[in-house]
């Protein structure tokens, strides 16, 4: 054996070993999909007009109180939409000391004037960060509550679209729970109640005469029953500003309220704890609205000064108040979420995929090496063991990569054989011709590899377009496949041209003078 | 062992009826598809697909039964994968156009109508909702890739080949891409993104096969200046058959084990490749080397990085 032809042996071996120790074992190191695992695929939209519109509300409360204490008078100020609100009836005479009042407000919205009034609408560029800030926030809050579920390797990320978020939970069976619990926006909010509570929305507004104040709002939500009597809907006039939201919770766990029902307690932060011990002292005797995502859960009296903890009770289950701690602890999200998309495969069907998948490779395989052996004989062999390789080499790059294996990528694989047998039918009838033309064997055999060269990496790097869009185009699987695709091709220019061509040395070098090429 | 002995065949002699027979079959198969309307798979229509594995023995009939009690609309319910199975598919179409809490309420109406007609024990196997947003938007990323793929190889093909050829090779690709199109409807698959997958795989691969002859082509083109680039085209598609035909006929095996073999999921993904495969091997032989004749004018002697070099 020649100096140069042991370093192709030692280079081949040793990038073979590398691939093994890369991927074995397989099924540890290989990353399967969703579709051979089960799980399920969200894919979902943040509303993010929802924060903007809190933005727009905020402000225009904020103004609200501002000209109050400055004792400017309007004729109202309303929201238009998640982006503008409009000021009517400023006086005349107050014109100066209302824009003068103006300065916060213009820092993030623009003013113009129309009839009757002043119109402030979001600046495009603001509004563009806050939708920005509003998802990335939901991502976070998302990817909490994940980790809370306990979920092995989930994947959540920014989807195509700007306000798109994808989650991807492989193995979870419940799915209709994990997606309540993605999905619930989980703000809470205590509330001082000023009226209530009514058996309908009419007749709380009824109360106040149909016109109900600007800083009060009428909200659904549960009407204990007397006792051994089950709860009903009731309707609650509630201050619009709350006391202490769930920004201010530091902690909340399920529990058992004193019926030896399960209700669920916090803890508030510093911060929260003042404020809750002031508004509480203020208000005993008074009723408290728990609000979570603007419905009442329940409304206890206040009975004492409560500094930092509270207990929500209501009709829950133990699953619900271990769900509704879960979600309280990881934070509101700061808009609301619309499911796109669901895909969910049952972990059965996902095993049988794999089965399958398996079963196919193999029996392609199989009809390859049968056929490959029969026609070319030696030849063969050495393709075989040059496809064995780069199948090898697939799964040690797919490994090291961390690139997931999908049930489409296990068709990648077949098409990798395909790809492979290519190469080595290209090569070999090439050789053919220059043995038929009269050439001896090592020339024959140098001469069809130079050849062909060529024409494998024109091949491979057109695949490796079309492979380049399909991996555009496709989510989840079709990545998978795309991936398989790539990384396959790359491996075969190597096992085809480096790895067949050492072999062919290598049973050559074994006879200086060979007259016949078993081919 | 070989397959053909120094192969002649006069394959330029028959490019006017291989088009026209191509011609025939895409026409028919995609003027059929359009009459019948083009079968939409949820992914790119939008709605819901539940596969149900029922323990017992259960008919098809029973399940629309069953559902005709508490849904309506137009939904397909058929047999999935080896009737010894007892699953069963079913497809609602996405009836609201809003988003949301909506999206799941077919799944949920199918579950529940199931569960009430007491066909015994079942398990849900997979589930599928698409949106209409998300089907939208697959749909424009399908097309986009497939063209965007079919332009990315025109222009590499034109890059390394004369423009003729790159022409010939795009218009081969195009008729595998239509001919399997024409296929899938004649069978009464529905597009699906795995579908769509294959299809953007035999971009890649007749592409890939058609480039071999080129090579080949442009080799002969150094060496046989005088002759016409008909008999130069046609000596090349002869000396590149034997590999054509083997490797066609390999990977035809190894894609035929994925159908057989490769379950329910993939059935529509194998049989697009399976199409394809036979498709890129007509059209590499009787298609591309054709066209590029006809558009490449009769002398061979033209510009071909090759043959300047020469």
């Amino acid at each position: 054996m020649s100096k140069n032809l042991r370093w192709k042996v030692l280079v081949i071996l040793g990038v073979t070993a590398l691939s093994i120790y890369s991927f074995y074992p397989p099924d540890q190191k290989i990353r399967l999909g969703l579709d051979l695992k089960g799980g399920v695929h969200l894919v979902m939209r943040v509303q993010t007009d929802d924060a903007l519109r809190i933005e727009t509300q905020t402000t225009a409360d904020r103004l609200s109180e501002q000209l109050k204490t400055a004792n400017i008078p309007t004729g109202g100020i309303s929201v238009a939409g998640p982006t503008s609100f409009s000021v009517t009836g400023v006086p005349a005479e107050q014109d100066a000391a209302f824009r003068a009042a103006l300065t916060e407000v213009e820092v993030n919205y623009d003013r113009a004037s129309g009839a009757g009034g002043y119109t402030f609408t979001l600046k495009p560029n603001i509004a563009v960060q806050l939708r920005e800030d509003t998802v990335n926030q939901a991502l976070q809050t998302i990817e909490r509550r994940v980790n809370e579920l306990g979920v092995a390797e989930p994947i959540i990320a920014r989807h195509s679209a700007a306000d798109q978020i994808l989650v991807q939970l492989p193995g979870v069976t419940d799915v209709n729970r994990a997606k309540e619990i993605i999905r619930s926006t989980a703000l809470l909010e205590l509330k001082q109640v000023d009226q209530g509570p009514f058996p309908d929305d009419s007749s709380a507004r009824q109360a106040y005469g149909g016109n109900v104040p600007p800083d009060i709002e009428i909200l659904p939500g549960t009407m204990e029953g007397a006792p051994g009597q089950p709860a009903s809907t009731g309707y609650y006039a509630v201050r619009r500003v709350a006391a202490v939201t769930g920004r201010d919770l530091r902690t909340a766990r399920p529990t058992l309220d004193e019926n030896n029902r399960p209700a669920v307690s916090f803890s508030l932060n510093n911060e929260g704890a003042r404020k809750f011990g002031l508004f509480t002292q203020a208000n005993i005797g008074k009723q408290l609205a728990i609000v979570m995502d603007s419905r009442v859960v329940s409304a206890p009296q206040i009975q004492s000064r409560i500094d930092d903890e509270g207990r929500i009770t209501g009709t829950f289950t133990n699953q619900e108040a271990q769900d509704l701690s879960l979600v309280l602890r990881s934070g509101a999200l700061p808009a609301s979420l619309t499911y796109l998309e669901e895909r969910t495969v049952g972990p059965s069907l996902g095993a049988d995929s794999v089965r399958a998948g398996v079963t196919a490779a193999s029996g392609g395989l199989l009809m390859v090496t049968l056929f490959m052996l029969f026609y070319y004989r030696l030849a063969g062999f050495n393709a075989l063991v040059s496809i064995a390789i780069n199948l090898i080499l697939l799964l040690g790059l797919m490994a090291y990569v961390g690139a997931t294996m999908t049930l489409p990528g296990i068709a990648g694989f077949i098409l990798t054989i395909g790809m492979g047998v290519d190469s080595n039918v290209l090569i070999f009838e090439r050789i053919k011709e220059e043995l038929s033309a009269g050439k001896g064997v090592k020339q024959a055999v140098a001469a069809g590899f130079d050849r062909v060269l060529l024409t494998i990496l024109d091949t491979h790097v057109a695949s490796l377009i079309s492979a380049a869009f399909l991996f555009q185009f496709g989510t989840g699987p079709i990545r998978g496949f795309a991936m398989t695709l790539t990384i396959g091709l790359l491996s075969n220019v190597f096992t085809a041209y480096f790895v067949s061509r050492t072999l062919f040395e290598l049973t050559l070098s074994r006879n200086s003078k060979v007259a016949k090429l078993s081919i | 062992m070989a397959i053909f002995e120094n192969p002649n065949y006069d394959f330029i002699k028959w490019r006017w009826h291989a088009m026209t027979l191509s011609a025939l079959v895409i026409v028919a198969g995609i003027g059929y598809g359009i009459a019948k309307g083009v079968p939409l798979g949820i992914d790119f229509s939008g709605g819901t697909i539940v596969v149900v594995k029922f323990e017992q023995s259960t008919t098809v009939d029973q399940v629309r039964s069953a559902l005709a009690a508490g849904m309506s609309g137009e939904n397909v319910i058929q047999s999935y994968g080896d009737a010894a199975n007892n699953e069963i598919l079913i497809r609602v179409p996405q009836l609201v156009a809003e988003e949301g809490a909506a999206l799941e309420q077919n799944a949920r109406a199918i579950v529940d109508s199931v569960t009430k007609a007491n066909l015994g024990k079942f398990e849900v196997r997979s589930q599928e909702i698409v949106g209409p947003v998300i089907g939208a938007d697959l749909q424009r990323k399908g097309i986009y890739a497939t063209l965007a793929s079919l332009i990315g190889i025109t222009i590499y093909i034109g890059l390394r080949f004369r423009f003729a050829f790159a022409l010939g090779a795009i218009a081969a690709t195009l008729h595998d891409v239509l001919v399997t199109l024409a296929f899938l409807f004649f069978f009464g698959y529905d597009l699906s993104l795995n579908v769509v997958a294959a299809i953007l795989a035999i971009t890649g691969y007749s592409v890939n096969d058609t480039i071999v002859i080129f090579d080949r082509v442009r080799e002969n083109l150094k060496n046989k200046r005088r002759d016409s680039l008909d008999s130069v085209v046609n000596a090349s598609v002869n000396q590149t058959l034997s590999r054509t035909v083997i490797t066609a006929g390999t990977t035809f095996l190894a894609v035929l084990s994925l159908y057989l073999f490769g379950g329910e999921v993939l059935e529509g993904f194998a049989f697009t490749m399976l199409v394809g495969i036979i498709s890129g091997t007509y059209s590499t032989i009787f298609i591309a080397a054709a066209i590029a004749t006809v558009l490449g004018g009769k002398q061979a002697v033209g510009r071909t990085p090759g043959s300047r070099k020469a």
